[in-house]
């Protein structure tokens, strides 16, 4: 489905850092095993994929959302699009770093928070004015088929970078795909739905702002 | 008839050319390695298999063409929406024929594994589309991982000849015709009550069991007609091409379809089930055996059968497809959705097109199996 649109791709972009062959090799051959895997069908409802700078941000259900999501995407956008993964997961050993390295990933402590280095303030350095962000606002992968709240870092990221574009994304039947605890997953199909872009309004409140995000996705799931 | 009634009461057959003594049930159980195996068959696609195949690819270019210029120059009396959805069919059926054409030049191993496959998909689209839970899920590993595969090599080494320690062959049928019935549909709601869940039990016992027995069980019947070694119904050893008579089942399996909605068309009035397809009707039934049987009658030489066997079961076939698909549609119904392709993929999925196969294949591999084979 992704196939049909054609990627916007703007010309006068910075290229982004080139990764080693073996891991742009590894890097396919992780996205079609998880097309393989979870048999994801992709729609964009009013939009289309593009280079521009953008915070995809999705329900967080299942283990494979970060790669499937990443997988999900064109490949020229896999090249600029960042899942955050946890570090204190995918940084232990050398094994997972190589892995996390291949679907570009970027590492976050979530332990280490300290007041001038706010992870926020960490992915905004990394992604420059390249790279695009995949977030999951609820934290932890929630086990029941509803979502739970966002978390306020989406709010900061809209605050502080404005122009950059927050596409909502449904992510359906992962959780029956591997479920949390679950090692083995089960090859069933999936859908994953990519909604328009939304922007901080003016004057809205943190509270307002993630409670309206919230809802862009779960609406999603229905259209 | 007298036929049918020598190969019912078959208890001293006449001697052969591979059975000069006409003794009882041959030598099976005295068979030793080393000792000359008779070939399961000799030609893999023969004459009139090729002849077959040139026709319906013939038919389908016929079709196609026809379907080109409906769309260009549509008549005033045709609704639109029908010529796209008969345009869309054609397509199916080209993809379908190209998939099978594939496999069968891949010969036997790539026959059931094209079959494995279109099984593991359709028994994906089905668990997808049924309210599994949580707890499900290790059986649903073992429903989908192990036993769709498991299934299809034992199909495969049924075409092989593996001896035992004290130099018997292995029925390989004897295996696959039980794994699923019995371990399979034993192990699953087991496995879901070590899971420790036991709201709706045997509600989603049921699904996972069904989803088995149609998407895996019965389809894996149609690749096991490979390995029948066939004779007419006058006791003579068939020489033809078993790929030809699986070919040939598939083909009247499309055909019955066809025919079930144009009679639907044309003479339906009275609706079998309201609730479950308004479009199925029983003048469209029987209009759609009589005419799949009449294909059948013409499509005989390709087969082991007699003309009036062949048309009879092409008329039995027609009806299991025809219980298919009034299934398959109660199942769309009651999970409320049109097509199961539509459930992530916007257009009729694999499961749509093979429910008139996995009702016929195993009662058309066992009819042939009982009265043709030995």
């Amino acid at each position: 489905m992704a196939a049909v649109f054609p990627v916007n791709n703007s010309s006068d972009r910075p290229k982004p850092a080139t990764l080693s062959s073996d891991r742009r090799i590894f890097g396919t051959t992780i996205a079609v095993l998880a097309k393989l895997l979870s048999g994801f069908t992709v729609r964009w409802i009013n939009c289309a994929p593009d280079t521009c700078q953008r915070v995809y941000f999705a329900n967080h259900t299942s283990h494979l959302d970060a790669v499937v999501l990443w997988s999900a995407l064109p490949r020229e956008l896999r090249a600029l699009t960042r899942p955050v993964a946890a570090k204190d997961y995918w940084g232990k050993t050398a094994i997972r770093r190589y892995v996390a390295s291949s679907f570009n990933a970027m590492l976050i402590d979530r332990h280490e928070i300290k007041v001038h280095q706010s992870p926020i303030d960490t992915m905004l350095r990394e992604i420059g004015d390249i790279y695009s962000l995949i977030v999951f606002p609820e934290g932890s992968r929630n086990s029941d088929a509803d979502m739970g709240e966002f978390k306020s870092g989406l709010y900061y990221l809209a605050k502080k970078r404005p122009d950059l574009e927050l596409i909502p994304v449904y992510m359906d039947n992962l959780n029956r795909v591997l479920p949390r605890g679950e090692i083995l997953p089960v090859p069933l199909l999936s859908c994953i739905t990519m909604g328009s872009p939304i922007y901080l309004e003016k004057g809205e409140s943190k509270v307002d702002f993630l409670k309206r995000a919230r809802e862009t996705v779960r609406k999603l799931k229905d259209s | 008839m007298d036929h049918l009634l020598r190969l019912l009461g078959q208890v001293a057959p006449q001697p052969t050319a591979e059975n000069p003594e006409g003794s009882g049930f041959p030598s099976q159980l005295q068979k030793i390695p080393g000792e000359v195996v008779e070939v399961v068959q000799a030609v893999w696609l023969n004459l009139p298999t090729n002849i077959l195949l040139g026709v319906v690819l013939a038919t389908l270019a016929i079709t196609t063409a026809v379907s080109q210029w409906l769309q260009q120059k549509p008549p005033a009396n045709i609704n639109p929406a029908l010529i796209r959805r008969f345009d869309l069919r054609v397509r199916a059926w080209w993809l379908m024929c190209a998939i099978l054409v594939f496999g069968l030049l891949l010969h036997r191993i790539g026959t059931v594994v094209l079959f494995g496959l279109v099984s593991f998909w359709a028994l994906r689209e089905f668990i997808t589309m049924t309210p599994t839970r949580r707890g499900d899920h290790r059986a649903l590993f073992w429903a989908l991982v192990i036993f769709t595969p498991l299934q299809y090599v034992l199909i495969g080494l049924g075409g092989t000849t593996i001896y035992r320690h004290d130099g018997r062959p292995v029925d390989f049928y004897a295996i696959y015709s039980i794994m699923i019935p019995v371990y399979a549909s034993l192990f699953v709601p087991a496995r879901i009550a070590i899971a420790g869940d036991s709201k709706k039990f045997l509600e989603r016992s049921a699904q996972i069991q069904l989803g088995l027995l149609i998407c895996v069980y019965a389809l894996s019947h149609a690749p096991a007609l490979l390995d029948l070694k066939l004779y007419s119904s006058r006791g003579e050893r068939w020489e033809g091409s078993n790929a030809g008579l699986l070919f040939f089942f598939v083909l009247i399996c499309q055909l019955s379809e066809v025919f079930f909605w144009v009679s639907g068309q044309l003479i339906g009035k009275t609706v079998i089930a309201k609730d479950v397809s308004t479009s199925r009707t029983w003048e469209g039934l029987f209009g759609g055996v009589l005419a799949t049987g009449m294909a059948g009658l013409c499509l005989y030489w390709v087969t082991p059968f007699e003309i009036w066997e062949a048309a009879i079961l092409s008329m039995v076939v027609a009806g299991m497809g025809f219980l298919g698909a009034m299934t398959m549609s109660a199942i769309k119904r009651d999970r409320g959705v049109t097509d199961y392709g539509s459930l992530v993929l916007g257009h009729a999925g694999v499961l749509d097109r093979i429910d008139t196969l996995c009702f016929a294949a195993p009662v058309f591999y066992h009819l042939t199996r009982f009265f043709f084979s030995r």
